[in-house]
């Protein structure tokens, strides 16, 4: 009952913030980058419900810009990192031999590097910027789905429905994608879920560091690390983008959590 | 044992080698000139020649993986760019507060988890299960960058409780600590919890009860033994995820480790310390999972890997 509660609060949580990402424009009440350097760090006022920042620029609208930034690099992560994760996984899982070995020893690794050294490493590399984040934070994030994809191919591969298909003639590839597929879905998108939490995540730290989206595209990451500077004087500066991100983790958390009590019931 | 050992120690191996040559291949390999990143578009072809030339980077690939490896041997990481210091040396100056930082965020974890989850799972089902619930959902969901920020407006700078930032006494290592520890903390009393409700209906706890022993024997000696195993494998998963969370925190407070040191590298486009930092912090991860595992043998004779 609180599991299904948890799962209709976090759907409801995301609808919301995906429509303020969506209807940004018409949501904000200002320009998110226009500079007022007259009314910088402003707490809550009329015209500005949140305050500004250093350069005079509206929190609220910022902050409701910003959640763009992290479902898009949250959503374009997980579909990259699901795609590659799942077509290695798969292969490795339904071939076996060599091609398993190779894969499973570069998965191991790439998980030889700690939460998100490596995508820090590659960012500093390459630079800043939103493609950089995506494909970094890709570079180790296919590695569960393909773990996940293989282990559940292993698991699947011997039973008779795999087999019929298989005296059917049905060729590898529509095997994997008509018979398995189905089976995997609902572990897939629970991790996922968790998936896009961590990414989101992820996210802000890189723009936390610095080696996020570059200025003056608003990010709730980015806009902390601005913050950090004017604790002292303007904590709202830093409180309002990481409520942001806390709530919208909280959300993909609940949903996960209700999705993973699903499954471990119906199992 | 002594062959376990050996074994584990043959599969490290090349764990170790592809992690490192993974990181001598981002650098070198990456589209992108890192000469250039480094100073940047408007530098000169000179100066932008000198610096390859001074890096070994107008060398043939081969050779200077073959140096990188050689120095690696050596334990030398080559020389820091923006510190004109050897980046070992640099690195060896530092690695203590992290390592400090490190276990205390680790203590805090444990101390916060075993407590919750043993309240959680003697009182199933109430207020205080509830609460550790609550506390397990909002631990994970608070990224270190903004629970920090957040525990210093509070507790340094409003409340004046504690030092805002910087490596002292005891007091400097509170916030951090607690910043550090507290997503490690929410997923340990969740494992601890359901742990321990597992092991309570298990037969031996029944019959530890039907021998007479008091419940507190019965919880720590039956239950909580048995609940501990998956905690010992969590803990070094979340050692790493530690020490990669130690750079953003190091960062908050200012704390003079090896996280701050790699931010400090990458802000200075500093690539010879970016890459010994990302070695040893994967090297550490690697080395701590190897220590685990031989652990878990000895806290557990009957797990076996392989044949």
């Amino acid at each position: 009952m609180e599991s299904k509660r948890g799962l209709h609060a976090g759907i409801l949580i995301l609808l919301l913030l995906a429509s303020s990402a969506l209807f940004a424009p018409a949501l904000a009440p200002h320009d998110p980058t226009r500079q007022n350097l007259g009314q910088d760090l402003l707490t809550s006022t009329q015209g500005h419900p949140l305050g500004t920042d250093k350069l005079g620029r509206d929190i609220l609208s910022r902050t409701i810009y910003g959640s763009r930034v992290s479902l898009l690099v949250g959503v374009a992560t997980v579909a990259l990192s699901l795609s590659i994760g799942f077509a290695l996984g798969a292969l490795a899982g339904y071939f076996g031999g060599w091609l398993d070995q190779l894969l499973m020893r570069l998965v191991d690794v790439l998980l030889a590097f700690p939460g998100i050294l490596l995508a820090i490493a590659f960012t500093a590399v390459l630079g800043p910027g939103l493609d950089h984040v995506i494909l970094a934070l890709c570079l180790i994030g296919w590695t569960g789905y393909a773990r996940l994809v293989r282990g559940e191919i292993l698991a699947l591969r011997e039973r008779e429905f795999v087999h019929a298909a298989r005296a059917l003639g049905c060729a590898p590839g529509r095997v994997i994608l008509c018979h398995l597929l189905p089976n995997l879905l609902p572990p897939l998108v629970i991790q996922a879920t968790f998936g896009l939490a961590a990414a989101i995540v992820a996210e802000g730290s890189l723009s936390f560091l610095g080696l996020g989206v570059e200025p003056p595209t608003p990010s709730w990451g980015s806009m902390l690390n601005e913050g950090r500077q004017f604790l002292l004087v303007a904590p709202h500066l830093t409180t309002y983008p990481g409520l942001a991100i806390m709530i919208t983790v909280i959300a993909l958390n609940l949903i996960g959590d209700a999705l993973q009590d699903r499954l471990n019931s119906g199992r | 044992m002594k062959r376990y050992f050996f074994q584990r120690l043959l599969l490290l191996l090349p764990t170790l080698l592809g992690a490192l040559t993974l990181v001598f291949f981002l650098i070198h390999l990456v589209p992108g000139d890192p000469v250039e990143v480094m100073l940047g578009e408007t530098a000169s072809a000179a100066d932008k020649e000198e610096l390859r030339r001074s890096l070994g980077l107008d060398r043939p690939l081969l050779a200077q993986y073959r140096s990188f490896l050689t120095g690696l041997l050596t334990v030398d990481l080559g020389r820091s760019l923006s510190e004109r210091a050897s980046v070992s040396a640099l690195i060896r100056a530092r690695f203590p507060a992290t390592f400090q930082l490190t276990f205390c965020a680790m203590a805090v974890a444990l101390l916060l988890s075993f407590s919750l989850a043993a309240m959680a799972a003697r009182h199933r089902a109430s207020w205080i299960d509830r609460a550790a619930l609550l506390f397990s959902l909002f631990g994970l969901s608070l990224p270190n960058f903004w629970l920090g920020p957040m525990l210093m407006i509070v507790f340094a700078i409003q409340l004046g409780w504690t030092p805002v930032s910087g490596r002292g006494g005891l007091g400097h290592l509170v916030l951090p600590s607690l910043t550090l520890g507290l997503g490690m903390a929410a997923i340990l009393t969740r494992i601890l919890r359901a742990g321990l409700l597992q092991a309570i209906r298990e037969d031996y706890v029944r019959t530890a009860r039907a021998k007479g022993l008091s419940e507190s024997r019965v919880w720590l000696k039956h239950t909580l033994r048995n609940a501990l195993l998956p905690v010992i494998t969590i803990v070094s998963l979340q050692f790493g995820s530690l020490l990669a969370g130690s750079i953003i925190t190091e960062t908050v407070f200012s704390w003079p480790g090896i996280g701050r040191l790699t931010v400090q590298a990458i802000q200075a486009r500093d690539y010879p310390l970016v890459q010994g930092c990302v070695l040893v912090i994967a090297t550490t991860y690697l080395l701590v999972n190897f220590l685990t595992d031989i652990f878990y043998r000895l806290a557990d004779p009957r797990i076996h890997y392989g044949k």
